[in-house]
């Protein structure tokens, strides 16, 4: 008998120890997921009621060019981000792991340093050195292209200036997890690959790259989810322009929601995001671990 | 052979001290600019050595802007978004890791699964429930949807894990219960973790510019991150007070940072679970 009390006082004291993240995520998680899926079948404005209207917003969605504007926009970019910004972060690491002492610290100190700035600041910053009349960079622009750029009215140039911009800021997150992969690499597998008289080349490729590739993976990974997300920036630097041509998904969820007060549709793009980047979340956790018990 | 090997450790070390000096380049370009008279800033005499300085910038980011409303509320809403995710999670890791109750295994999946949930995705019915509860232009409201940090409950459930068996014992024979384990043997133990979560939460509700971005409408209740896009509107054109608001809003965590270089660092790859 004093077990089972036991035992009932064990779960209630369980109970109240999850109660607190148990009720906050229904309340902040649960609830509006559920309440976003239920939406997008309405014609609902942002505040207030509307009517069930089935699968009309998906139906509308699958014929709104700038849907697809957006969808395609968000495939570029996160062509130009996570591929490059992987890329280099390795490069950088694979230098800074080769320093020693406080240069080292300092290196790395410095290119991690803008990862911890607020966006806005980022996107201020950029923007006066990328300012038409009097930015600093303009004239580098001038020496190699023969004339100044508006970078942020070019409809060829924003993307990719969006996309340099976000690497600049969150490049340094990669670099850090970049050498935490390269200090788990055992010295012993160096020495031994050069008592074997391997090249730097061959060091690389035979025991730095396999061994580095559950955090090059990893960093994909996160990268990729991170930059499908995009909003931040691109609303800072450009809203969206010029002709659509730095508009996503998640600005068209922001505009229809609070600029145009269509809840249902909104909602319906909402959905359609949440359920790409749980699909390549998902693809992904799955490579990953496929990958490892390899 | 050790000559060259020298000459190329130089190289190597020069080199990338010069790419990382012009990688923080616009930091450097933000400061020379802001402290230099919005006149100077562009006319074509201004070149990259500091030539002037003129503090009129700063003087006009912090009194004619609302910069120190700002700093109270980024710094109240960050500071109890990190208070209340370290708690509820140490709370909820510690039951998942040491105790026995239905639903258990669930929870942990539920857990490990809104980890890849994009939030972001949930900003509409998130901000229709704020409004229903009045919670519209509220720091509640700022707060609430931030609340949700599942790496802390996985890194805690592994440290807690890791805590040897015999560690509850003593507390055990003393007729101590699990918040008395928790709070007396667990978190002691983990302090290092602890600090280590608390950073990086703090840095990133401290940057969240999006979601206070929407649930915020009045310039009086705005964080850092918001609050600093206004100045463009309302200043236009003038790029060295521009600049010295960025700074000044970036400076409080750059500081930090650069203090406490190490422990950030190491933060940043325990949650990210490179390193733990």
């Amino acid at each position: 008998m004093a077990m089972i009390t036991n035992r009932r006082r064990d779960v209630a004291v369980a109970m109240s120890l999850i109660a607190p993240f148990v009720v906050t995520f229904a309340l902040v998680f649960l609830y509006p997921t559920v309440r976003m899926v239920l939406l997008s079948f309405t014609d609902a404005p942002l505040i207030g009621n509307g009517h069930w209207i089935g699968l009309e917003n998906f139906k509308r969605l699958m014929s709104d060019r700038l849907f697809f504007t957006s969808l395609k926009n968000n495939g570029y970019f996160v062509l130009l981000t996570v591929v490059p910004t992987t890329a280099l972060a390795l490069a950088i690491a694979l230098t800074i792991n080769r320093l020693k002492g406080a240069l080292q610290a300092l290196v790395l100190a410095l290119f991690f340093l803008p990862y911890i700035l607020p966006v806005s600041v980022v996107t201020e910053i950029w923007m006066w050195m990328l300012d038409f009349q009097f930015g600093i960079i303009q004239p580098l622009f001038a020496s190699l292209y023969g004339k100044s750029i508006p970078v942020f009215k070019n409809p060829y140039w924003v993307m990719p200036t969006v996309a340099a911009v976000t690497i600049w800021w969150t490049n340094g997150f990669n670099v850090l997890l970049f050498i935490a992969g390269l200090r788990n690499i055992p010295q012993d597998f160096y020495e031994a690959a050069s008592l074997d008289g391997a090249t730097r080349w061959q060091m690389f490729r035979r025991v730095t790259w396999p061994l580095l590739w559950p955090v090059t993976a990893l960093i994909l990974t996160l990268q990729l989810i991170l930059q499908l997300k995009i909003f931040d920036q691109v609303y800072l630097m450009s809203k969206g322009g010029p002709f659509n041509s730095s508009y996503v998904l998640l600005l068209m969820v922001y505009r229809e929601a609070f600029q145009l007060n269509h809840g249902g549709y909104a909602s319906a793009i909402a959905v359609v995001l949440f359920v790409v980047i749980m699909v390549v979340s998902v693809l992904q956790f799955q490579l990953l671990r496929s990958r490892g018990q390899k | 052979m050790m000559q060259i090997r020298k000459l190329e450790n130089s190289i190597l070390a020069g080199g990338s001290l010069l790419a990382a000096v012009l990688w923080t380049f616009p930091l450097y370009w933000a400061f020379i600019t802001s402290i230099r008279t919005e006149d100077r800033v562009v006319s074509d005499a201004a070149g990259l050595i500091p030539d002037e300085f003129n503090l009129t910038a700063y003087a006009s980011a912090l009194f004619n802007t609302k910069l120190l409303t700002w700093y109270w509320n980024s710094i109240a809403t960050s500071v109890i978004i990190t208070v209340v995710v370290l708690v509820s999670g140490m709370m909820c890791a510690y039951a998942i890791s040491q105790m026995r109750f239905p639903g258990r295994k669930l929870l942990y999946g539920v857990v490990l699964a809104s980890f890849m949930v994009p939030s972001q995705a949930l900003i509409v019915t998130q901000f229709i429930l704020m409004n229903d509860m009045g919670l519209i232009n509220t720091w509640a409201g700022i707060i609430l949807p931030q609340l949700i940090v599942p790496v802390v409950i996985i890194v805690y459930k592994q440290f807690f894990d890791a805590v040897p068996k015999e560690m509850r014992e003593a507390v055990v024979l003393d007729g101590g219960g699990d918040y008395t384990l928790l709070f007396r043997v667990y978190l002691p133990l983990n302090w290092g973790i602890t600090t280590a979560l608390a950073i990086i939460t703090f840095i990133m509700a401290w940057n969240q510019f999006f979601w206070p971005f929407l649930v915020v409408t009045t310039e009086n209740m705005m964080t850092i991150p918001v609050g600093i896009t206004q100045v463009n509107d309302a200043f236009g054109v003038y790029y060295a007070r521009l600049m010295a608001v960025a700074l000044l809003g970036a400076m409080p965590v750059a500081v930090f940072y650069l203090i406490f270089q190490k422990k950030v660092t190491e933060a940043v790859m325990i949650s990210s679970g490179v390193k733990g």
